[in-house]
């Protein structure tokens, strides 16, 4: 059989990951054929996000406190989530060209591929140049951390880095099902905008400033206060607006784990569905 | 064991159509229909239809992309939908229109990509591209971005691509559409090598009659999501009576030319069309024209596979039939 001529296939994750690898590689050097378009991108991308943190320090120029968070905290809460973001977006967020790829029968090429399609697609037109804003978010981030008044005690130390593997695979998540919503409606690429970036804009900013209704709709719908605003509250000893139990602090693995499963399932689920319709 | 079977395929399609302000209609289609055919291991088959006859469903079943609605769908003892990555490593596709060539990047990327994709070992790519690049005679072209090739090098490019990893099925969706002659020739020639020499099957479709004619030795005709002739290339000429056109332009506006062996069809100003039998020569006709008509220029038109084919309906031909 034909099989016995290739190497035995690797692990299916493993291989998903060198797959988008391999690809995400292709695109950088793709990009690098147009050298000066990929240095004004990537300047252009800096300064725009640049222009996000500046108008929060024009806010804090004329008040000291938003809801009750002093400007440290605010720019904990403004670095975190542009971090989470930022990466997100960088690993897998042209997956929103599905929609395209579908209507141009493009996909096609990649599902005759022997590689899965979900690999192939998150490094879709991969940009290196997306990398400005998860570097500027650490700037702001170690900033931040200068200034807080916090006891750094070994669990608050810890949950910086665990909160900002868990938002950003929050975020890979909701990047991942969003566009699986363009497998049934064509052009359903801005409503997976609003639940990203809008998203991020949104916990940029204390929950104290927030609707009630709406703080419960990212702690108990989409996931995003796992992001930053719940571990917060317990690395920087506020207090929570809901009044929810001190454990969904802790409970960002958790979150990110249940939102990749789901994820997941919505991908698998949509890739049927488009097998079965051929759109 | 046949390398291709279709056993009864059928695949629907749901089609929404609005119905006034709010109602929605759901229609079912069929897009093929009890189809069944086998395909033996080193055949060069062309695949042929109208646009909308089931062509592309096919194929997407045969490759695993779209899962059938019924029947049963076996490509070289695999069931292509369920095991759509490990048919990947059997089958090669090329999409006419679609390169899947990395558009910035040197040719030479990638087939590198392919290598590692296909995950085929280092030898075997290396003499499998070789080949490639001296039949294709790609060598020159390796370190071209591929956006900067013409079309007829790309297409060139990617079917090199299609076959680096030794598949067994090539499926060529219009291999030749809008090349130049030359590089028609040349497709034409190496997919001839391909299956003669290596005993790849192929399963090709096109509209183009002339591509058959040099590389197919069987013919299927699907319309309707049915095969309604599967054979020869002569036998379908046959049953479909095609004709010829002869396009003649003449020095002054005439009266419709009245030749033996021929009937005009079209008249507009000094050009008329004249149609003959396909089996016939053009010369007589050609010859009487010119004796009694004042000839400028003329060219002769082979008959579009959609003219044969609705000749065969014309024709009322019985489906299927399986000649030679």
């Amino acid at each position: 059989m034909a099989d016995d001529r290739f190497p035995a296939p690797p692990g299916r994750l493993w291989w998903g990951l060198r797959v988008w690898w391999m690809t995400a590689a292709m695109w950088t050097r793709s990009a690098l054929a147009y050298r000066t378009s990929f240095v004004l991108m990537t300047v252009g991308n800096l300064a725009i996000t640049a222009m996000d943190f500046v108008i929060i320090a024009v806010m804090f120029h004329n008040i000291h406190s938003m809801g009750g968070w002093d400007f440290h905290q605010v720019a904990f809460l403004y670095a975190t989530s542009s971090f989470a973001i930022g990466l997100a977006d960088m690993l897998v967020g042209s997956i929103d060209a599905l929609g395209n790829r579908i209507r141009q029968g493009t996909l096609d090429g990649i599902m005759v591929r022997p590689a899965p399609a979900l690999a192939q697609m998150a490094a879709d037109r991969f940009a290196l140049r997306r990398l400005g804003r998860p570097l500027q978010a650490t700037v702001i981030l170690l900033w931040s951390l200068s200034g807080l008044r916090v006891q750094w005690t070994w669990d608050r130390m810890l949950m910086v880095p665990g909160l900002l593997v868990c938002g950003t695979a929050i975020f890979v998540a909701l990047f991942v099902a969003g566009s699986c919503l363009q497998f049934w409606v064509a052009d359903a690429a801005e409503v997976q905008n609003s639940f990203t970036f809008g998203g991020a804009t949104m916990i940029q900013y204390p929950p104290t400033v927030f609707a009630r209704e709406l703080v419960a709709g990212a702690v108990f719908g989409i996931p995003l206060a796992f992001v930053n605003w719940l571990p917060a509250l317990h690395i920087l000893g506020q207090s929570d607006p809901l009044h929810l139990p001190a454990v969904l602090r802790f409970a960002s693995p958790a979150a990110a784990a249940l939102a990749l499963a789901a994820a997941g399932l919505a991908w698998r689920a949509g890739l049927r569905a488009y097998r079965s319709t051929g759109s | 064991m046949a390398l291709i079977e279709v056993d009864n395929v059928s695949r629907t399609f749901t089609v929404r159509s609005r119905k006034g302000r709010l109602r929605r209609e759901k229609r079912q289609v069929n897009a093929v229909d009890g189809l069944t055919f086998q395909v033996a291991e080193g055949e060069c088959v062309g695949y042929v239809g109208p646009n909308g006859a089931g062509k592309s469903t096919t194929v997407k079943m045969l490759t695993g992309i779209l899962v059938p609605s019924g029947g049963r769908l076996r490509v070289a003892g695999v069931d292509p939908s369920r095991d759509r990555v490990r048919l990947a490593h059997r089958i090669g596709v090329v999409f006419g229109q679609r390169t899947t060539l990395w558009w910035d990047l040197p040719l030479r990327d990638s087939y590198e990509m392919a290598r590692r994709i296909y995950r085929i070992p280092a030898g075997r790519f290396r003499a499998n591209l070789d080949r490639c690049l001296e039949l294709l005679d790609l060598g020159p072209l390796m370190d071209t971005p591929v956006r900067q090739l013409s079309l007829g090098q790309r297409m060139r490019g990617d079917i090199a691509a299609a076959l680096l990893h030794d598949p067994q099925v090539l499926y060529l969706d219009e291999p030749t559409i809008g090349l130049d002659v030359v590089s028609r020739n040349r497709v034409r020639q190496f997919l001839r090598e391909v299956n003669t020499e290596r005993g790849t099957t192929v399963l090709l479709t096109t509209h183009d009659l002339t591509d058959i004619e040099q590389l197919c030795s069987r013919v299927m005709v699907i319309d309707h999501g049915r095969v309604v002739y599967d054979g020869g290339l002569e036998g379908l000429h046959a049953v479909g009576e095609s004709e010829r056109t002869l396009v003649v332009d003449l020095a002054e506006p005439c009266p419709p030319i009245a030749v033996e062996g021929a009937r005009v069809v079209r008249v507009d100003g000094p050009r008329q069309w004249l149609a003959f039998p396909a089996a016939r020569s053009a010369a007589p006709v050609v010859a009487a024209v010119a004796a009694g008509y004042p000839l400028v220029d003329l060219s002769v038109r082979e008959p579009a596979i959609e003219d044969v084919i609705s000749r065969m309906y014309a024709g009322e031909v019985a489906a299927p039939v399986r000649v030679g």
